[in-house]
């Protein structure tokens, strides 16, 4: 597979240099490319399932080492891990299924296959899974069967059944890889319609003539705020310039092209607005097991400042964001610290940064750090594609996306490459 | 990056076949055509130094490619194999995007010919970057290759764009940040043309001179020493060509730039852009290697830094600035600074202190080790109790229990420091002997292209002695008990210069001086630099102001040159004469001292004709006197500059000259004789003298006799 190397290699390239800005983005990539480097795996006969999973660890283990902060690379990859999984099982069960009903109705076949074998596969599947692992958080709250949550299954278990029983083994090697192909669009397209599904909650938030505060940017953030004021909400906003990208700027001024009432305010001016503040609404770079948010920097302070103030802290989070991991495991890389440029001019200091004179070292350092750990007893609410959930049910929404075989990708960090 | 490049060049694509994507090149020089870094460029070139554990030719293709260039010509001389060798086995070879293609010559010995080859292969079309394989940046190439073309379409000469980094103008910065010297530039502010260029190395006169056509054509000129040059330049394909044409160019900037200023007759222009936040510079000796390491190491060349470049071998930053590999043994003692690297599979032993280093791969510390602001590369060995500060330690090296490296020492590969040995500070130390005579053409920067590894070391301690015949030092163990390495001898001129550009920080006094000679600079508006300035005459003037004294010492010089230049092209007196006071005006020099300093040339013209006995050289001096004595004369215009001349004289025969002491009387004679000394002078001398002490009055007695038969000719006269 030649042409998915250079694909992969690019890619990996391109994380490296930090091309590529935004966990979106990059999850959306990601996955584009798992997508085409499970359509070009050639599974054996037997297995294949485990040869999948082989294909795509293997490149995940490397996508992941090119770039350890961009936790959504490891998410994406555990979700499609835990897709491959899942379609597996279920395909599994379906053909234990499919064993038992032709036993009992073999020719009952032709005429009902359009929906009874259907749905029985699917709830026979639904119920193997629930038996293999505590029920996932979707089925307890909304007390349905998983076939909402897995559609596709269904109509592939639908085919599954049509075939005769001989073919039925061959078959399957083409149908699981189809199946995850399958899942994976479903994937990309959760991914790139995330802003729009977490937008539609907006009204349910934001209230009339409420004063909004958020820091830096966020497109999830810009998206919510667009959807409650198209909403004909009226409320105001104030926007942290979130240095030293000042990316706040931009939020500002898109704010005010969509027509809302904007303030923009320095980073240390937050704890003077806060009290006029009904809520704060922000962005997350990743949201950890245990609750906790890795979000740009400068964000923990605001959150204890609306804690003092009671202020609610709302963080908006496409589940690509949501990472199975805790903030204390060691493949986790918190941070990372971008250039002093960003912070000042090097021409300008250059005579501080004399190492010549003096002790040979530099007296002035410049320390520019790209995120903050939140805590989660600071969050008030995450609100993900899935609905609002309180930190403490981050844990179960995780258990939901992904496998807890898949959790640690790699033994270690040295072995790719 | 396709975007910005169809306004390519309209004139250069129409003839060359019609290629809407036209792919952008460059010119990586992989040899510096120096020897700053000697000796490790005896061994390895100067690309493939690793520069926090990473070679340098790296940073470079790494920016070159993420800045949009999709063609690199890497060109080697020096060590050429050791080049090719390692970017065809790097993930460089094997980019889909990004072709590195090599070039390989062995016979070039500056940037002048690699360019020139360059266009002989005729791989370059249309606007290329060019940049040495030492350079690290993080600039972003689209806006400076804009501006370069939008220029071009205007004006078919702008012809190069250099890359301006602002710096502070502080006296020293330069100095001791990069440990380049003042660079000058004028720059008009409207167009970013550069007028003018010159780095101080260059000049020796303590003022610029800018030609006035400068500024009657540009409506405002800025005049920057602010400015930092980072060798990256955006060129047309027209540069080659010029480099071809003129066959003498060599240094890219000595030569090239500054003739392009000069040279109206093309009227090729150069322009300047300035980055302000990003980060480009060049590393050109170990002052900057420093320099750029702990610039990296402090991130200011993101995303170009150790744990996003080193990928997958997975360097992890930890607090206040420490990068460290994962697999690295670290005893508990171990105190590990700030802003320090330490590579893969290193071990460091107990209470070990390490701060402001970078430590290789592989490299074993013992226990109570020291390590300050020092360079470790890979596989090295230090055993318990060495201090290392601000040193650089190669490949392979060895320290044996105890020893010590003073600041600025540079260990070569493999070197071997003997127990409790002490290493003195800005030693140079290789298993390679220092080349006898240091090669005249400075551009050379290795000895020999045979790239080899290094013959069998000689072994100092005498057990085996591979090549004792031809050492020039003995079987002395230069580095201790068990050591094996050659400490190189500074060569000329370098004693000054050392400090200039090691690794070490500056001393406090050096610093002192700089500044000392940047405040004469201001107020004598002349060139301070003193240390630059060989002393050519012992101190007999050492209560002197060193500084005025410094100036004459450079003047006596100028004015030696120039009275050979007349002896030689046969100059007429008047000329030398308008020549000489042209000189002595711009030095700012009494007439006194001119009439010394003159004298000292002709005397040092008669020593220096050949003379195989006293009487010769007499007669030499006869001749050199009878020929001049007009030029000598025009600057003696009363008795106490003649009275300075006797004294000169005398200077000379007790110290440059020792030849003519015994001649004190006969030429004394014969200067009073031509004129050229009156006998007053001559009497008020000896009356001087009288007083002295009898050291003082050996030349007063030598010449008694013409002094009693001058006093009798008086007493004659008065009769």
């Amino acid at each position: 597979m030649p042409g998915t190397q250079t694909l992969v290699n690019d890619f990996i390239s391109k994380l490296k240099k930090r091309k590529i800005e935004g966990s979106q983005a990059t999850a959306k990539q990601t996955a584009e490319l798992l997508r085409s480097v499970i359509s070009q795996t050639r599974v054996p006969y037997t297995n294949q399932a485990a040869a999948l999973i082989q294909s795509v660890k293997a490149v995940g283990e490397r996508l992941i080492a090119a770039n350890p902060v961009e936790l959504a690379v490891g998410n994406v990859v555990r979700r499609i891990l835990h897709i491959i999984r899942e379609e597996d099982l279920s395909l599994t069960t379906a053909a234990m299924a499919g064993l038992n009903l032709s036993a009992v109705s073999d020719d009952e076949d032709d005429a009902d296959r359009d929906n009874q074998p259907v749905l029985s596969a699917a709830a026979i599947a639904a119920a193997s899974r629930s038996t293999l692992r505590p029920p996932s958080l979707q089925t307890l709250l909304e007390d349905v069967p998983d076939s909402a949550a897995v559609p596709h299954t269904s109509s592939s278990g639908g085919d599954s059944e049509g075939k005769s029983k001989s073919a039925d083994k061959s078959s399957r090697s083409r149908k699981l890889k189809h199946d995850v192909i399958e899942a994976v669009n479903e994937l990309i397209q959760d991914i790139s319609t995330c802003h729009e599904q977490i937008a539609e909650q907006a009204v349910e938030h934001i209230h009339q003539n409420e004063v909004i505060l958020t820091l830096g940017s966020s497109r999830t953030v810009l998206e919510f705020l667009c959807a409650a004021k198209e909403k004909k909400r009226s409320f105001r906003v104030f926007v942290s310039e979130g240095a030293p990208r000042y990316q706040g700027h931009l939020l500002a001024k898109e704010l005010v092209t969509r027509g809302l009432q904007t303030t923009l305010i320095t980073d240390s001016a937050v704890f003077a607005m806060i009290s006029r503040v009904n809520m704060v609404i922000v962005g997350a770079h990743a949201v950890m097991a245990n609750g906790g948010v890795i979000a740009p920097v400068g964000l923990n302070m605001v959150a204890l400042a609306a804690q003092k103030h009671a202020v609610p802290f709302v963080v908006l989070a496409g589940s690509h964001k949501l990472c199975p991991l805790y903030p204390h495991h060691p493949e986790v890389l918190l941070n990372e610290l971008r250039s002093p440029s960003e912070l000042l001019d090097f021409g300008e200091f250059s005579d501080c940064l004399d190492f010549g004179s003096g002790i040979g070292a530099p007296l002035l350092h410049v320390v520019n750090p790209r995120f903050d750990y939140v805590p989660p007893k600071l969050v008030s609410l995450f609100i993900t594609d899935a609905g609002g959930h309180n930190p403490s049910y981050m844990y179960r929404l995780i258990g939901d996306y992904y496998s807890a075989d898949d959790l640690v990708l790699q033994r270690r960090a040295t072995s790719g490459n | 990056m396709g975007a910005q490049k169809k306004g390519a060049t309209a004139r250069v694509s129409e003839d060359s076949e019609v290629v809407a994507h036209h792919p952008l090149q460059a010119i990586l020089l992989a040899d510096s055509f120096t020897t700053k870094f000697r000796p490790i460029t005896l061994e390895r070139p100067r690309v493939l130094l690793p520069l926090v554990n990473i070679p340098m030719i790296d940073y470079t293709l790494a920016w070159l490619e993420s800045a949009g260039v999709e063609e690199v010509f890497v060109f080697c001389c020096a060590h050429s194999k050791q080049v090719i060798g390692y970017l065809g086995s790097s993930e460089w070879s094997s980019k889909p995007d990004f072709s590195v293609t090599t070039i390989e010559a062995n016979d070039s010995i500056s940037a002048g010919d690699a360019l020139r080859l360059i266009y002989e292969r005729q791989v370059i079309d249309g606007d290329f970057v060019l940049i040495s394989g030492d350079t690290v940046s993080n600039m972003s190439l689209t806006q400076a290759l804009e501006e370069h073309k939008e220029r071009r379409k205007r004006d078919a000469n702008a012809i190069m764009t250099m890359v301006v980094q602002q710096s502070k103008p502080s006296p020293i910065t330069q100095q001791s940040r990069l440990g380049t010297d003042e660079l000058f530039m004028a720059i008009n502010p409207d167009t970013k043309q550069l007028l003018y260029y010159e780095d101080k190395a260059e000049y020796s006169k303590g003022f610029i001179s800018l030609d006035k056509t400068l500024i009657a054509d540009n409506p405002s000129i800025i005049l920057h020493n602010d400015k930092q040059d980072c060798y990256i330049d955006i060129c047309s394909e027209e540069v080659l060509s010029l480099f071809t044409d003129n066959f003498d160019y060599q240094h890219l900037r000595r030569h090239f730039v500054k003739g392009l200023l000069v040279d109206d007759i093309m009227g090729y222009k150069i322009f300047t852009h300035e980055i302000h936040s990003s980060y480009a510079a060049r590393i050109d000796n170990f002052r900057s290697y420093d320099t750029i390491s702990k610039d990296i190491i402090q991130r200011w060349t993101y995303p170009f830094v150790p744990d996003i470049l080193c990928g997958s071998s997975a360097i992890k930053l930890e607090r206040q600035g420490i990068y460290r590999a994962s697999d690295v043994t670290l005893s508990r003692s171990a105190q590990v600074g700030s802003f320090t690297v330490i590579g893969q599979g290193t071990t460091i032993g107990n209470n070990t202190k390490i701060s402001h280093s970078v430590i290789g791969e592989g490299c074993s510390i013992g226990s109570n080790v020291t390590i300050e602001g020092s360079y470790i590369w890979n596989d090295v060995t230090i055993e318990d109790g060495c201090k290392l500060s601000h040193a650089i330690v190669c490949d392979g090296v060895t320290m044996k229990l105890g020893a010590v490296l003073e600041p600025g020492v540079v260990l070569s590969f493999k070197v071997v420091v003997g127990e409790q040995f002490v290493v003195p500070a800005y030693s140079m130390v290789s298993l390679i002997q220092q080349p006898t005579q240091q090669d005249s053409d400075e551009e050379l920067e290795y000895a020999d292209n045979s790239s080899g590894i290094v013959e069998v070391p000689y072994k100092l301690n005498g057990e085996i002695s591979s090549d004792l015949s031809n050492t020039q030092y003995g079987p002395t163990p230069e580095l201790g008990t068990g050591g094996v390495g050659y400490i190189w001898s500074i060569f000329e001129g370098g004693h000054d210069e050392e400090w200039r550009h090691s690794v070490a920080p500056i001393p406090t006094d050096k610093l002192a001086k700089i500044m000392l000679d940047k405040d004469e600079d201001e107020e004598l508006l002349t060139q301070g630099g003193n240390a630059l300035v060989e002393e050519l005459k012992s101190d007999s003037e050492d209560d002197d102001n060193e500084g005025s004294r410094d100036d004459y010492a450079s003047f006596e010089k100028e004015v030696e040159a120039t009275f050979l230049r007349a002896v030689h092209e046969n100059v007429k007196v008047d000329h030398a004469v308008l020549e000489m006071n042209g000189l002595r005006l711009s030095y700012n020099i009494a007439a006194v001292d001119c009439a010394a300093a003159i004298f000292y040339s002709m005397m040092k013209l008669a020593v220096e004709s050949s003379h195989s006995s006293a009487s010769e050289l007499h007669r030499n001096a006869v001749e050199v006197i009878t020929t001049w004595q007009k030029l000598l004369k025009s600057f003696l215009h009363d008795i106490d500059e003649e009275i300075e001349v006797i004294l000169k004289f005398e200077e000379i025969c007790l110290e440059s000259a020792k030849e003519f002491s015994p001649l004190f009387p006969q030429i004394l004679h014969l200067l009073y004789d031509k004129e050229i000394l009156q006998e007053d002078a001559i009497l008020r001398w000896a009356d001087e003298k009288e007083g002295a002490d009898e050291s003082d009055k050996v030349f007063l007695k030598r010449s008694e006799k013409f002094i009693q038969w001058l006093r009798e000719a008086e007493e004659e006269e008065e009769d």
